[in-house]
């Protein structure tokens, strides 16, 4: 799938796990040899934390190594440090970059200005991405670990923002190359959600935003997901509080839990009183496989691939991570992808 | 666990020195849920509520009968008034709130001037920073129609949601943020040559003025210089320093009556999060009320371990018999494993901040609808 596609921005609502996604992802397309950089934008050193490694300086270092040899890279994309390097690059601008500094000059472009830090932002991607060496680019693809579902349609539009404040200008021919690069067939969004109805609202929202705004949805990526352990007869009868007790004290007979002190009467007691507390956790568990099954279907109604990846006992660590990433691969989101 | 202090919610409601309740944490946490159930809890524990939400689910709104957006309180119907309460609910329009400072302080013309400027259209609706200034403004206002008749006020106590940021910290430094540019060095140096000008420090550095306003026409180009020019002064006659206003809506926040509630989900991140915004406000001295740590699992069953139910459901397996109880047992083993990993991640949390009194609120099946679900949110926070 998208074997075009050299960057790959990750987004999805807090909480759903975008920045695990994003590095399974970036892990997968390095498989078989490649190459990948994987960003992130908000400061928040999450990659670093995900991968047990210090926080990550502005530069670009090895962090990884894939299944078959391949590389992922990582970079914190940090605006003022991003904005200095750009003045340097395209104005050389040595000192007068600290003048600038000194003034507030570059808080304000980097810290509040509108557009100007998503610029900066999507502009170091850019560079990345664009990036050539001895003929070939340099990564083979690049994750954007972007931001949330709410803000990220306006994070990429970043034209739209500039347009309003600079007609002309370096900056708005900056701005327009990358609004270039974003609604190429070199760009694909994808969407990580979680099958509750908050999520999946987001996430229909998003993918109708930034369709408007012209970019490409890749896949939906349903993380965290749960397989249901009742069948589904089973599971209509527990949403419905309707479970035969004396059957579940059977199995809990059969296997001893009954114990083996007090009289025959505590016993059968205690067993009931089980039953009972194991049947309200069963319906929970089948009030919300329900609930997912409707949030599922909303889901792939959006007429996007799906890929499901499951939720992982324990939380993520890095093997984990492997794990996830060899799903992904599995469901066609990698490097060499099915055709 | 057991040691830790409790988090009594009923107390803090039930104080009618309580005056403001702030709800921060990460986002996706269930910050927004957390303040409509808290002020629906107090509307009907007998105080005249106000809740202030940023950004609520459709779902939410609707439960709480608003389905349009709207910069001005509506009352909440279907409350139960018994004991004499009431709830207004309102959702932050950022960019109406902004004009309505501009409306307020500015002469007509002078406001359509700024209300053209281009800097000011994305300033008001995008500004990274503008939604919590503007919070904090709308907060401000509420807080002055509430002080306005003290003999019958129309709201004795109003709950904040803040606004969806990456980090729970934004909500606190935006405003200043903002309002520290607005009233900076750079704009007055930006808009002096649309001033008088001349001033003593300006000679002094305007050999690096003239560098920086160099640079930075090349950079930005000098549409944009200009643009910023004329909104700076334009703003500048309008009402004094943003930055007076920013902090003034700061000690707002110090004030005895406030009361933070710090949100989180038994994740990593989100106490995390918490961590930081809890040591933030000890050291603004803005008075913590306590940690809700949202969906948290209950496990029913709680004699029977872990351990032994994946035991037992293996047995029923092998026996090839009964297996809806192995299925149940099963969905227990998850629970209590999940159980466990969150009880390690809060004590974690407690571990670091023993005096912050905390307070679980279950996982929930399926999302709030209407005003039912609040209700049971809020006696759940509220149980202590």
């Amino acid at each position: 799938m998208w074997g075009e596609a050299r960057l790959h921005v990750v987004t999805g609502k807090g909480g759903t796990g975008k920045t695990t996604v994003a590095a399974a992802l970036a892990l997968s397309l390095a498989r078989g040899g490649r190459r990948t950089l994987l960003c992130e934008v908000e400061d928040r050193q999450g990659i670093a934390q995900l991968f047990d490694v210090a926080p990550l300086p502005y530069l670009e270092r090895r962090i990884a190594m894939a299944a078959g040899g391949g590389e992922v890279h990582a970079l914190a994309v940090e605006p003022k440090a991003a904005l200095l390097e750009y003045l340097d690059l395209f104005y050389h601008l040595g000192r007068a970059g600290k003048v600038l500094e000194k003034l507030g000059a570059i808080d304000f472009a980097t810290t509040i200005a509108p557009g100007l830090r998503d610029v900066l932002l999507t502009g170091k991607v850019y560079e990345a991405v664009r990036r050539r060496e001895g003929g070939r680019t340099i990564y083979d693809a690049v994750v954007l670990d972007a931001p949330p579902t709410g803000r990220v349609a306006r994070f990429l539009n970043v034209n739209d923002e500039v347009a309003e404040l600079a007609k002309v200008g370096p900056i708005r021919n900056q701005a327009d190359s990358i609004m270039t690069l974003l609604r190429s067939g070199l760009t694909v969004v994808h969407l990580v959600t979680v099958l509750e109805e908050m999520p999946v609202q987001e996430t229909q929202d998003a993918a109708a935003e930034l369709v408007a705004a012209g970019l490409t949805v890749g896949a939906v990526v349903v993380n965290m997901m749960r397989p249901p352990e009742l069948a589904p007869k089973q599971l209509a009868a527990a949403a419905k509080g309707a479970l035969r007790e004396r059957e579940i004290v059977g199995g809990l007979e059969a296997v001893g839990l009954a114990g083996r002190g007090g009289t025959a009467a505590s016993r059968a007691a205690r067993l009931s009183r089980l039953a009972t507390a194991l049947a309200a956790q069963g319906r929970d568990h089948a009030l919300r496989v329900q609930l997912e099954a409707g949030q599922l279907e909303l889901v792939q109604a959006l007429g996007r691939p799906v890929c499901q990846l499951p939720a992982l006992a324990g939380g993520v660590d890095l093997g984990g991570l492997y794990a996830l990433a060899d799903i992904l691969a599995d469901q066609g989101l990698s490097g060499r992808g099915p055709a | 666990m057991s040691d830790r202090p409790v988090f009594d919610v009923d107390a803090l409601l039930d104080d009618r020195s309580t005056r403001v309740v702030v709800c921060c944490g990460a986002g996706g946490v269930g910050k927004t849920t957390t303040a409509a159930a808290l002020g629906l809890r107090a509307a009907e524990r007998g105080r005249r509520v106000v809740v202030l939400t940023i950004d609520p689910a459709r779902r939410l709104a609707q439960s709480m009968g608003l389905g349009e957006l709207d910069n001005t309180p509506r009352p909440v119907t279907d409350i139960d008034r018994t004991s004499g309460g009431s709830l207004e609910a309102m959702m932050l329009d950022m960019k109406r709130t902004f004009d309505e400072v501009i409306e307020l302080h500015a002469a007509p013309d002078k406001a359509a001037l700024i209300f053209a400027n281009p800097f000011y259209q994305a300033l008001s609706s995008s500004f990274a920073g503008t939604q919590e200034y503007m919070a904090m403004e709308k907060l401000g206002q509420l807080r002055a129609l509430a002080d306005a008749d003290a003999s019958n006020p129309r709201w004795d106590l109003i709950v904040v949601d803040t606004p969806p940021s990456r980090s729970a910290l934004d909500f606190l430094d935006a405003p200043q943020r903002l309002g520290s540019f607005l009233d900076g060095r750079l704009i007055r140096l930006l808009s002096a040559p649309a001033r008088a000008g001349g001033r003593a420090y300006f000679k002094v550095v305007s050999a690096a003025v003239g560098t920086a306003a160099g640079v930075m026409t090349k950079v930005l180009g000098a549409q944009v210089l200009r643009d910023v020019q004329t909104f700076v002064s334009a703003l500048d006659t309008v009402f004094g320093g943003f930055r007076e206003r920013a902090e003034a809506t700061y000690r707002l926040l110090q004030r005895p009556g406030t009361a933070f509630v710090v949100v989180a989900s038994p994740e990593p991140d989100a106490l995390r999060e918490a961590s930081f915004f809890v040591e933030r406000l000890a050291a603004e001295s803005m008075p913590l009320a306590g940690l809700v740590v949202n969906r948290v699992h209950q496990v029913h069953a709680e004699e029977l371990s872990a351990d032994r139910a994946a035991a037992a459901a293996e047995d029923l397996d092998e026996l090839g018999e009964h297996a809806l109880t192995a299925a149940l047992l099963r969905i227990h083993v998850d629970r209590v494993r999940r159980r466990e990993r969150e009880l390690a991640l809060s004590a974690r949390f407690t571990g670091a901040h023993r005096s912050v009194p905390v307070v679980d609120v279950s996982a929930r099946p399926t999302d709030v609808h209407d005003l039912l679900s609040l209700r049971e949110i809020g006696a759940d926070l509220a149980k202590g």
